[in-house]
C-alpha cells in the first residue's frame, strides 16, 4: 500500500515538474521524504542486482556504454540516464520507470554516482557490483583532498557484494591496500598497457611526467581487461587470450580506456553467458554522452561541446581534440556543480591551444583570460555573459567548425542556448 | 647584457595541488616582462641545494604529499633560515606555510616539526576552511583568493599578519588575520592561485629580489586588465 502511494504522489510530482520544465530531482526529494524505504525495496526486485558506477572522470560516458553492452546481452537496464547523480536522482528515475505497483521492469540496474552521494546510497543498497574508474583532482572544496576521496570509494567497495572492477593504473586505486581485507567474492582489474601509459599521466605526474617512470602501480590480477594499442579510434583490446579490434565512435583516448573498464565489468556480470561479437559490436555503436564530445549542427556546420571539469580532464581533452581548423571558445562557471576554486585552471597546460582562442564566456571567463594571458595565447573577445558568448562565437565563425571546451553548468546553460536556433538533444 | 633572476621551486613533485604552478608561472613571466631572465630551479628531497637564489616560491600539496617532504625540509631548515634573514624573498603556501612554522599538531595529537622559520603554531581541526577568501593588507591593498585547510594557524609576536580579514577565515577564523610576515617572507593560506589574480604580490616579490641582487628594480607597465576584472568578479562571488 506504502508503495502505491509513494509511487502516486512522485509521478504526479514528476507530471507537474515537467509542465513547468525542468527539476528532475524534486519528486525524487519527496518520495524518499515520505517513503525512505522506497529505493531500496525497488532496486531489490532486479534479478542481477545493481550495478554502480563511480570515480572522477568518465561516470557519464562509462555508465552509457554498460548500459548498452548489457542491452546487447539482452539485459533489460534500468539507469539514471538524466546524469542527476545524486541518490535523489536515482529515485526520480525510479519514479518514471516503474508501474503503480513499484514493480520495475528491468533485469539490472546501472547507476552512476558520484564518490559522496555512492558512499550514502550504499548505506541502503548494497551493490552487486561496482566499477571504479579514477580518483583524479576534481573539486577539492568540496570533498577535501583526493587521499579521501579514495577513502569513499573504498568504502563503496566494501559494501559490495559480488565483484568489483578497478582502474589498475590509478596510483590510489592500484594501491594493495584499496582491495586489502575487501570481503567482495570476486576483484578484477583493467588497464592499459605500459607503453600506452605515458598517455594518462597522473595528478602528481602532471608537472613532471617526464621525470617520472610511469609503471602500472597494481599487479594485475587474475583475468585482467587491458588496451594493448590506440590507432585513431581504433582500440586493440585484450582479455582472455585474445586481442579483439574495434573502431568506436567516441573520440578521445580517455573514452577509450573507460570502454576497456566497461568492458572488464560486463564480462564480470555476463560470465560464460557473453557473447563477445555482440558486445563488440555495441560498443562501436556507442555515441558520446551529451556534452561529452557530442557534435551540434549549427548552420550547417559543426560545434563540439567538450566538458571539462578537472585538470586532467582538460588536458586529455586538449590532447585528444585537433584545433586545426577550429575555431575555439572556453566556457568557464564558478556554480557549486562546477567547484568554486578556480586553481585548477593553473594546473593544465594550454599550449596547444597557442593558435589562439576566439571567445571566452562564463562567470569566470576573466580568471580563463587570465591564464591564457601567462601562457601567452591570444584571446579575441571575453564576455561574462554566456549567451552573448556563444552569439559572438557563431556569428564571428559562421563558416567555420567549431569547439567549445566547457563546464558543467556552461554546458547545460549552452545546450539550452542552442536548442533555440539548432536541433539538441533534451535531456529529460 | 639582461639582468637574472633565480627563482627556487620548493618541492614542486609532492607539493604543488592547488595550482602552485601559476605562482611560479606569473613570477616568471612578470619578471620577463618586466626585462629580466629568469633561471627556475627545482628542489625535490635528496636534491643538492643550490647556492645564490634570489627568490623561493613553495607550494601547498595534500597531507601525504607533507609526510613525503617532511624530513628533508628540517634538513635544509638552517639554510632557509639564514637566506631568510638575508632578505631572500619567499612566498610559501598552505602546507608549506605549516611546515616553516614551529610545528604542526594533529588533531589525533601528534606532532609534526616545522623549521621555525616564521613565528607561527598550527593545530590541526576537524573542521575545513573553505572557500572564496578577500583579505586587506596596508601595503599592497585588497587580496583575493582561495582558501582550503583544515590547520588552524596562531601567530607569535615575531611576525605580523599578510593580510587582515575582509571574507573569509584565514588564519583560524577568529582573529581576522590571514598569513604571516617575516623580512621578506610571505606565508599564507591563499591558493587559487594566488600571483595571477593578485599582481601587486608578485611584484612585491620580484622587487624585493631584484633590489637585493642589482640595488635597484625598473619594472614596465603590464597590462594586467584580464587580472583587474577577474578580481572584481572573485570580489563578488559567494563563499
Amino acid at each position: 500500500m506504502r508503495t502505491r502511494s509513494t509511487v502516486a504522489v512522485g509521478k504526479t510530482i514528476k507530471q507537474l515538474m515537467r509542465l513547468r520544465g525542468g527539476g528532475s530531482a524534486l519528486p525524487g526529494l519527496v518520495a524518499e521524504r515520505i517513503d525512505p524505504d522506497f529505493m531500496r525495496r525497488c532496486l531489490a526486485q532486479l534479478p542481477h542486482g545493481v550495478v554502480l558506477i563511480s570515480g572522477t572522470n568518465g561516470k557519464t560516458t562509462t555508465t552509457k556504454m554498460v548500459v548498452e553492452l548489457l542491452e546487447s546481452q539482452n539485459l533489460k537496464v534500468f539507469t539514471n540516464r538524466t546524469g542527476s547523480n545524486f541518490t535523489r536522482g536515482v529515485t526520480a528515475a525510479l519514479l518514471g520507470e516503474v508501474n503503480s505497483r513499484g514493480e520495475l521492469d528491468a533485469d539490472i540496474a546501472v547507476l552512476e554516482l558520484d564518490e559522496a552521494h555512492a558512499v550514502h546510497f550504499v548505506r541502503r543498497v548494497k551493490p552487486t557490483y561496482s566499477l571504479f574508474l579514477n580518483v583524479l583532482r576534481d573539486q577539492l572544496d568540496r570533498f577535501g583532498e583526493i587521499d579521501h576521496t579514495a577513502q569513499l570509494l573504498r568504502k563503496i567497495a566494501e559494501a559490495t557484494t559480488d565483484g568489483i572492477v578497478l582502474n589498475r593504473d590509478d596510483p590510489r586505486l592500484g594501491a594493495p591496500a584499496f582491495i586489502k581485507d575487501l570481503t567482495v567474492k570476486s576483484v578484477r582489474t583493467y588497464g592499459v598497457s605500459t607503453k600506452l601509459l605515458q598517455q594518462f599521466p597522473s595528478d602528481e605526474q602532471m608537472r613532471d611526467a617526464d621525470a617520472v617512470v610511469v609503471t602500472s602501480h597494481h599487479p594485475t590480477l587474475r583475468d585482467d581487461t587491458s588496451l594493448e594499442a590506440i590507432r585513431d579510434t581504433t582500440a586493440a583490446i585484450q582479455f582472455g587470450s585474445t586481442t579483439h579490434e574495434v573502431t568506436l565512435k567516441l573520440k578521445g583516448i580517455y573514452n577509450i580506456q573507460n570502454a576497456v573498464g566497461a568492458i572488464a565489468l560486463v564480462r564480470m556480470i555476463m560470465g560464460k553467458a557473453l557473447q563477445v561479437p555482440a558486445m563488440l559490436s555495441s560498443l562501436a555503436a556507442v555515441e558520446p554522452a551529451f556534452g561529452r564530445g557530442e557534435t551540434i549542427m549549427v548552420d550547417g556546420t559543426p560545434l563540439e561541446l567538450v566538458l571539462v571539469k578537472n585538470p586532467s580532464g582538460f588536458r586529455l581533452s586538449l590532447s585528444s581534440f585537433n584545433p586545426e581548423h577550429t575555431a575555439t571558445m572556453v566556457a568557464i562557471n564558478d556554480n557549486y556543480a562546477d567547484g568554486r576554486d578556480m586553481s585548477w585552471l593553473w594546473d593544465v597546460d594550454f599550449d596547444r591551444l597557442k593558435a589562439g582562442v576566439d571567445v571566452i564566456g562564463g562567470i569566470r571567463a576573466y580568471d580563463m583570460a587570465l591564464r591564457l594571458q601567462y601562457d601567452e595565447i591570444e584571446v579575441r573577445h571575453v564576455e561574462v555573459s554566456l549567451p552573448r558568448a556563444l552569439r559572438e562565437f557563431l556569428a564571428h565563425n559562421t563558416d567555420q567548425a567549431k569547439r567549445i571546451y566547457c563546464t558543467y553548468t556552461a554546458m547545460l546553460q549552452l545546450r539550452r542556448e542552442l536548442s533555440k536556433i539548432a536541433d539538441v538533444k533534451v535531456v529529460s | 647584457m639582461k639582468k637574472t633572476l633565480r627563482i627556487l621551486q620548493l618541492y614542486p613533485r609532492d607539493m604543488n595541488i592547488y595550482g602552485d604552478w601559476g605562482n611560479t608561472l606569473t613570477l616568471l613571466r612578470r619578471a620577463e616582462w618586466h626585462g629580466y631572465d629568469v633561471e627556475l630551479l627545482d628542489y625535490n628531497p635528496g636534491d643538492v641545494f643550490p647556492d645564490d637564489i634570489d627568490l623561493l616560491v613553495g607550494g601547498g600539496g595534500q597531507d601525504s604529499g607533507q609526510t613525503t617532504i617532511h624530513s628533508d625540509l628540517l634538513t635544509i631548515g638552517d639554510k632557509l633560515k639564514r637566506l631568510a634573514d638575508d632578505d631572500v624573498p619567499m612566498l610559501v603556501i598552505c602546507g608549506m606555510y605549516q611546515l616553516f612554522g614551529h610545528f604542526f599538531k594533529t588533531k589525533e595529537g601528534a606532532m609534526l616539526t616545522g623549521i621555525g622559520l616564521l613565528d607561527i603554531e598550527t593545530y590541526g581541526s576537524a573542521k575545513r576552511l573553505i572557500g572564496n577568501i578577500v583579505t586587506h593588507s596596508d601595503a599592497l591593498g585588497d587580496i583575493v583568493g582561495y582558501e582550503n585547510h583544515s590547520g588552524l594557524t596562531y601567530l607569535g609576536k615575531a611576525v605580523r599578519p599578510f593580510g587582515q580579514i575582509l571574507k573569509g577565515a584565514g588564519n583560524n577564523g577568529e582573529d581576522h588575520t590571514e598569513g604571516a610576515v617575516y623580512r621578506n617572507v610571505i606565508g599564507t593560506y591563499l591558493h587559487g592561485s594566488l600571483l595571477p589574480k593578485n599582481p601587486a604580490v608578485a611584484d612585491w616579490l620580484l622587487e624585493q629580489a631584484a633590489k637585493r641582487r642589482y640595488g635597484e628594480f625598473t619594472p614596465t607597465v603590464i597590462e594586467d586588465r584580464f587580472a583587474h576584472e577577474a578580481r572584481a568578479i572573485a570580489l563578488k562571488r559567494p563563499r
